[in-house]
């Protein structure tokens, strides 16, 4: 098949660009492990309640591990348990999600932290808060007519 | 005296039997538009936060009018029709056996269709058309789904065995550019559409009607975007056919080939499937390598979308030269700008680049996590299927209607036309633009008007709504002059005899070869990239499965 010599040129030129742009979300993802958030833990959501950690949600101060803080979170329609997180300014969290119902969202607004709430599983995302301030948290995936209010508020302190 | 090259190239009419088949496709798209459209008007007042909706109508019962009629129902229909008069154009009327088929599976939809959206209007059924399970519609909705889906492939099993019949009557010939490529689209649209007739059929009719108790919710929202992603491209491929086909005849010039023309749509049906992942890279319960594994396929579509951006602009250079544009940029003003039938497609061509590079964004592992959900993600379909498709769309309607109803476009519905263009264009910048900062700024997507309790972020986001809404307004304008000129072409038009333009290919091409058109090859890649991309997360989803979900009616 006969390709123009300037469509040839293009083409390297896009492809190439297309192979470095992968190799550097693949070498971010892979070397420094930067992926999305996942999780890879089940749940019976019918009995979240009675379920470790999340019998007790809330903020845990944990030693030991690679993070200082672990923020226990429940979603039900239509509120987030606990209603407000505090934590120190400079600290490694790590957040620990699921849900009792249908699908929530779990986004903290003004920072990369979003991650998908579904009925069996537990999501989790580490990350350093190294910004002071008040983050409001919201539920970014729709869940019934009181999704919009289904709030939260994420405290970072001196 | 006509030489019988002249007569040869006499165009052809698609017959008015397949005719009347598009156009009740086309009438039920358009009337979705008028419907979807007023419906996408009432959100962005709500979303200002200085309107509500009266009668105890539901900001997300709208919403999911909205979305079906205008994700679904608008582009299913309008790809449908205007495949029947391509396949039609290009490769012979169809017979009466096939002609039978397109209705029986156009009276399916349309039934699927209503049933569907009296639900909705009922208020029992407002899951958006992402279903959200375990969100629980009522069964006649998913039926209603179930038969579109159903129906669509029955319309296109007609498509199919016209393309049998003509490749049967032409051995060793290159079918026709446009059939080949109504086909791929068709293949395309069957072969994903799989993914959600199983979700719907398999597991939220028998949900919702209580022969099981529980749905595994991560399963059904593989299957859905196992469908959602390549349903974009099964959006955009017809526009790629105007664009590849259409416009290089409307402009005077040649097709630049035929073969890459070819490749491209191939590559399309290649990496527009096993790629749903990346619509869920937010989501547990699938392993990050997989997820990965997704984003680089996805990234894929690059490649077709590059052969495309090229052979677009190298028909218009040729052809701006060839009039007389000399120098680097010459060329641009000699093309037809105040032909409706380019001028409008083009914009939508033009919207494609921002659109692309948002797309780019939204695929791209990481970077997702920023904008995952936010209404950035809204702006972006509002440019890639509300702008470059729509507008694609439009632009074909302004011959495509007049060929088929044997009318013609008068001088002032053209400048209408383009004028229409412009309000969208200008709607759509405020609109979609607000939407992409916004949404960076955190604000959600699918969501009701709310202050989230007073917080200062929230309150940051209330005048890009407001823009929002003014953006919307502008368009709603431009929904009402489109149909002012679609109802003039189907009804009011003056009589007369336009052209359904089909491009020929430039006599420098070489000749196409026949592998671009050996559909065992390509079929079995494109199955084994979807096996390879899914087998062993959906495999380890079901071996892992958490306990089911009941359902819930939370609207």
């Amino acid at each position: 098949m006969h390709i123009h010599k300037y469509e040839k040129w293009w083409l390297t030129f896009g492809i190439s660009s297309l192979v470095l742009f992968l190799f550097i979300v693949g070498f971010s993802a892979f070397h420094y492990g930067s992926h999305p958030p996942t999780g890879k833990v089940y749940i019976d959501p019918e009995r979240v309640d009675e379920i470790v950690p999340f019998n007790n949600p809330g903020v845990h101060k944990v030693e030991g591990k690679e993070w200082d803080y672990e923020v226990v979170l429940v979603a039900s329609a239509f509120y987030y348990n606990p209603p407000e997180i505090e934590v120190p300014l400079g600290s490694t969290v790590k957040f620990i999600a699921t849900t009792k119902d249908v699908v929530h969202g779990f986004q903290i607004v003004g920072t990369n932290i979003n991650m998908i709430l579904e009925p069996g599983y537990v999501s989790e995302y580490v990350t350093t808060v190294d910004k002071s301030g008040e983050f409001l948290i919201l539920c970014n995936e729709y869940c019934g007519i009181g999704h919009s209010t289904m709030t939260s508020m994420l405290k970072v302190v001196e | 005296m006509t030489t019988i090259k002249e007569k040869a190239k006499e165009f052809t009419k698609v017959d008015r039997r397949d005719g009347k088949l598009a156009l009740a496709h086309i009438y039920v798209a358009f009337i979705a538009l008028f419907i979807g459209g007023l419906c996408g008007l009432l959100q962005v007042l709500v979303r200002s936060g200085k309107f509500t909706l009266p009668w105890g109508i539901g900001y997300y019962q709208v919403l999911t009018v909205h979305g079906v009629l205008l994700g679904l129902i608008l582009t299913t229909y309008f790809i449908l029709g205007f495949q029947i008069a391509a396949m039609s154009r290009t490769s012979g009327t169809f017979t009466n056996k096939q002609r039978s088929l397109g209705w029986i599976g156009f009276w399916i939809m349309t039934t699927g269709t209503i049933a569907a959206a009296t639900m909705v209007l009922l208020n029992e059924a407002s899951v958006l058309y992402t279903f959200y399970a375990p969100l629980q519609a009522h069964w006649i909705f998913y039926v209603g789904m179930a038969l579109v889906v159903v129906g669509s492939w029955i319309v296109g099993l007609a498509k199919i065995m016209k393309y049998r019949e003509w490749r049967k009557v032409h051995p060793g010939e290159s079918s026709p550019l446009l059939s080949f490529m109504v086909i791929v689209n068709m293949a395309m649209w069957i072969i994903c559409s799989l993914g959600v007739a199983v979700e719907v059929v398999f597991q939220l009719i028998p949900w919702s009607l209580g022969w099981v108790d529980k749905v595994d919710v991560l399963l059904s929202r593989t299957l859905f975007w196992y469908f959602g992603h390549p349903l974009v491209y099964f959006w955009l491929l017809p526009a790629y056919m105007v664009w590849y086909v259409v416009i290089p005849k409307i402009i005077g010039g040649k097709i630049f080939s035929d073969a890459l023309a070819r490749l491209s749509f191939m590559l399309f049906l290649l990496f527009s499937i096993p790629v749903g992942f990346h619509h869920q890279l937010t989501e547990p319960g699938i392993e990050s390598f997989w997820k990965f594994l997704q984003v680089v396929l996805t990234m894929m579509v690059v490649i077709p979308s590059l052969l495309t951006a090229f052979s677009m602009f190298a028909t218009f250079e040729l052809r701006g030269r060839q009039l007389g544009g000399k120098g680097l940029f010459g060329w641009v003003k000699k093309l037809p700008w105040k032909d409706a039938r380019f001028a409008v497609p083009f914009i939508g061509m033009a919207a494609f680049i921002p659109a692309g590079a948002g797309g780019i964004i939204n695929a791209s592992h990481q970077m997702n996590q920023l904008i995952h959900n936010t209404i950035w993600v809204t702006g972006h379909f509002h440019l890639t299927v509300a702008t470059t498709v729509v507008l694609t769309f439009f632009g074909a309607s302004y011959w495509l209607l007049p060929h088929l109803t044997g009318r013609v476009l008068t001088k002032q519905m053209n400048k209408l036309a383009i004028i229409q263009a412009i309000v969208w264009t200008v709607g759509m910048s405020i609109m979609s633009g607000a939407m992409h900062i916004v949404g960076l700024m955190g604000a959600p997507r699918r969501s009701d008007f709310s202050t989230y309790g007073g917080a200062e972020q929230a309150t940051d986001w209330i005048p890009y709504q407001i823009a929002q809404a003014v953006g919307g307004t502008i368009l709603f304008v431009g929904i009402i002059l489109i149909l002012y000129i679609v109802v003039n072409l189907l009804f009011f038009a003056p009589k007369g005899e336009t052209e359904f333009p089909v491009g020929e290919v430039s006599e420098n091409a070489e000749k196409t070869p026949m592998w671009l058109e050996n559909w065992k090859i390509w079929l079995t890649i494109c199955i084994a990239l979807i096996l390879f991309a899914y087998t062993v997360p959906v495999i380890d989803m079901i071996q892992n499965a958490p306990p089911g979900s009941k359902g819930y009616k939370f609207w």
